[in-house]
């Protein structure tokens, strides 16, 4: 329900009457509308010039680049900007790496948390709560003090310079996720799990075969947000990776743009290819993207 | 819940066969997260407290260095200036991101054609990677053939110098900051689309204008999600490293030297581990001091149904 509802049943009972009058009410209201409209596409158009950019520029000649007034659509588009980003870097290796890293991180993030938000939602066992007052601390501690110490960690075991600390802490359960799935699991009838339970069905055939299969929706969700903060990792790759041919894309992009910072053409050009797995994942799966939101928030009530 | 299952358990003295098999399982399944929990939380906290104490470079052996690290922290004038930044960036910033998601969300609440679009038009570039997003905006924020003074100038506004202006940098950040609301927009409609029909219809027959009823029955409505937008906005840009390490490395004249970037600095361009574990320390009990603040101010002006 909204404001602009409010006076919807007298605007019915207009309609009605007469089809074809122009009260100066209905005038109002199509003005009214029609202005928002205006306002939101403006916005739309805000909203949308970034993108533009670079794909714009991404396909300028060089010098075409800093003429002004600026040039929308370019001349005469050069794709070959898209080749030699790859011929002037490992730009190849960048994209294998960062699909590596997330698919690793974005499985182990998704099992795990599958896993713990099944003990801390359908198991009763003594400890539960506390466990779960410790998931809602993490949930509200800020990551940063962790860095150094445990940078320290896993450069005493030799792993820096590995892919590992990327994606083997997700393997522990994000505690954003487990909360997100628990929650999720905690709307599913117990009677489901002790119909299973007194056919003789383990702990982990109850998990596996009668709760994950109506979880979709918010294993979905927290696949898209692993995938999404694994893909984005920047602080990570940056302390743990220094070969350029280890790079992900988040750091090959930095990389590029420290050497070829003047080419804005090659530079955009690299950008649109690290961005565009996100949007077309973006449209292939929007609905989770939403309901992910939509439930972090009503979470938060 | 769990009543059924419960109840034989309740039933028996001391620990039954049954219950002791559930504790098992329990922490089984929850094994990863305890676990993680000891290895990535409380492992590290608790070294990060011994590394306060000692001057280490990561390659000669740690020197005791008493409070040495607190010492050098009290005479640093770069961590009164990024404190300084950091908070500019986060009390102005987060509030205007709010303010924008919010007037976003109302206008996105009305039944309007085309509603979807314009929701999935408006939230996609928060979805772009922060790095490449950035470096996109270095672009755009070009004091020469950026598209901003670009802008600026068919309006016939004198092009501002944005990231190499030491006053213009940190509006140049929160406009920046203002294209990638769109998560907190998608939670502010949810709410909004929970606020009970009935409620404002009642309102309405009772005499209320649309003002009224926005200010007394939308907003106390949807207080909860305002707060929990503005808890995590502000935990978030506390912490705010990518953009400054992208797009300015912290200059001009500190001006985006925040927190987590100075940390970093530290840590890993200078090596000084205890100094870097110090001013982590720093950072997180400002977090949660305003965390728990927030939560102690709910109380007086958030509405909870139940």
């Amino acid at each position: 329900m909204n404001l602009a509802q409010a006076d919807s049943p007298s605007s019915q009972y207009g309609r009605q009457a007469g089809k074809n009058v122009l009260t100066p009410r209905r005038v109002r209201r199509a003005v009214g509308r029609g202005l928002v409209h205006i306002l939101m596409i403006l916005l739309g158009i805000t909203f949308l010039m970034p993108l533009a950019w670079v794909l714009s520029t991404s396909l300028k000649y060089r010098a075409e680049v800093f003429v002004q007034p600026i040039q929308w659509i370019p001349s005469d588009p050069q794709f070959s900007n898209y080749l030699e980003v790859f011929r002037l870097v490992p730009f190849g290796n960048f994209i294998f790496n960062s699909f590596y890293v997330t698919i690793m991180g974005t499985v182990g993030a998704v099992l795990s948390s599958v896993t713990v938000a099944f003990a801390l939602s359908r198991i009763r066992w003594p400890g539960r709560n506390i466990v779960f007052a410790v998931l809602m601390a993490t949930l509200m501690l800020p990551g940063i003090v962790t860095l150094v110490p445990v940078f320290v960690m896993f450069s005493r075991i030799g792993w820096v310079g590995t892919f590992f600390p990327l994606w083997v802490p997700s393997w522990f359960g994000g505690a954003f996720y487990i909360f997100l799935i628990r929650q999720y699991m905690m709307t599913l009838p117990i009677e489901l799990d002790e119909a299973a339970r007194i056919d003789g069905a383990s702990h982990f055939r109850v998990m596996w075969q009668v709760i994950i299969p109506l979880c979709g929706p918010a294993i979905a969700s927290v696949a898209i947000f692993a995938f999404l903060a694994h893909y984005n990792d920047f602080i990570g790759p940056l302390i743990y990776i220094s070969k350029n041919e280890m790079y992900t894309l988040p750091v090959g992009l930095l990389w590029i743009q420290g050497r070829y910072g003047n080419f804005w053409h090659l530079v955009m050009a690299a950008s649109m290819m690290s961005i565009a797995p996100i949007i077309a994942l973006f449209f292939v799966a929007q609905r989770y993207f939403v309901q992910g939101i939509q439930f972090t928030g009503l979470a938060g009530r | 819940m769990a009543s059924i299952a419960a109840s034989p358990v309740r039933r028996a003295r001391g620990m039954s066969a049954a219950r002791r098999q559930d504790l098992f399982y329990g922490l089984l399944f929850a094994s990863p997260f305890i676990l993680g929990v000891l290895i990535f939380w409380i492992g590290p906290m608790l070294y990060s407290i011994f590394l306060v104490s000692q001057d280490w470079n990561l390659i000669t052996a740690p020197k005791f260095a008493g409070f040495g690290n607190f010492e050098r922290m009290f005479s640093d004038p770069l961590v009164s200036q990024s404190l300084k930044v950091t908070a500019y960036f986060t009390f102005v910033g987060v509030p205007l991101q709010l303010l924008t998601a919010f007037c976003l969300a109302l206008m996105l609440n009305r039944p309007i054609r085309a509603q979807g679009i314009y929701r999935t038009i408006y939230y996609l570039p928060a979805i772009t990677p922060a790095v490449a997003s950035a470096v996109v905006w270095v672009q755009i924020l070009n004091p020469d053939a950026g598209v901003l003074n670009a802008i600026l100038r068919v309006f016939g506004v004198t092009p501002v110098k944005w990231l190499f202006d030491p006053v213009a940098v940190i509006p140049a950040f929160i406009l920046m900051s203002l294209w990638f609301v769109g998560p907190q927009m998608i939670i502010f409609l949810a709410g909004l689309q929970g606020v009970p029909k009935e409620l404002i219809e009642a309102a309405e027959i009772d005499g209320a204008n649309t003002w009224q009823r926005f200010w007394s029955i939308v907003v106390p409505m949807v207080s909860p999600i305002i707060f929990f937008n503005l808890v995590v906005g502000i935990i978030g840009t506390f912490q705010v490293f990518t953009q400054s390490y992208v797009m300015t490395r912290g200059g001009p004249q500190d001006q985006t030297r925040f927190m987590a970037l100075y940390i970093y600095q530290n840590g890993f361009e200078l090596f000084r581990m205890g100094y870097a574990a110090l001013l982590s320390w720093v950072i997180f009990v400002i977090v949660l001091f305003f965390t728990v603040i927030q939560f102690r101010l709910a109380t007086n002006w958030v509405f909870y149904e139940r």
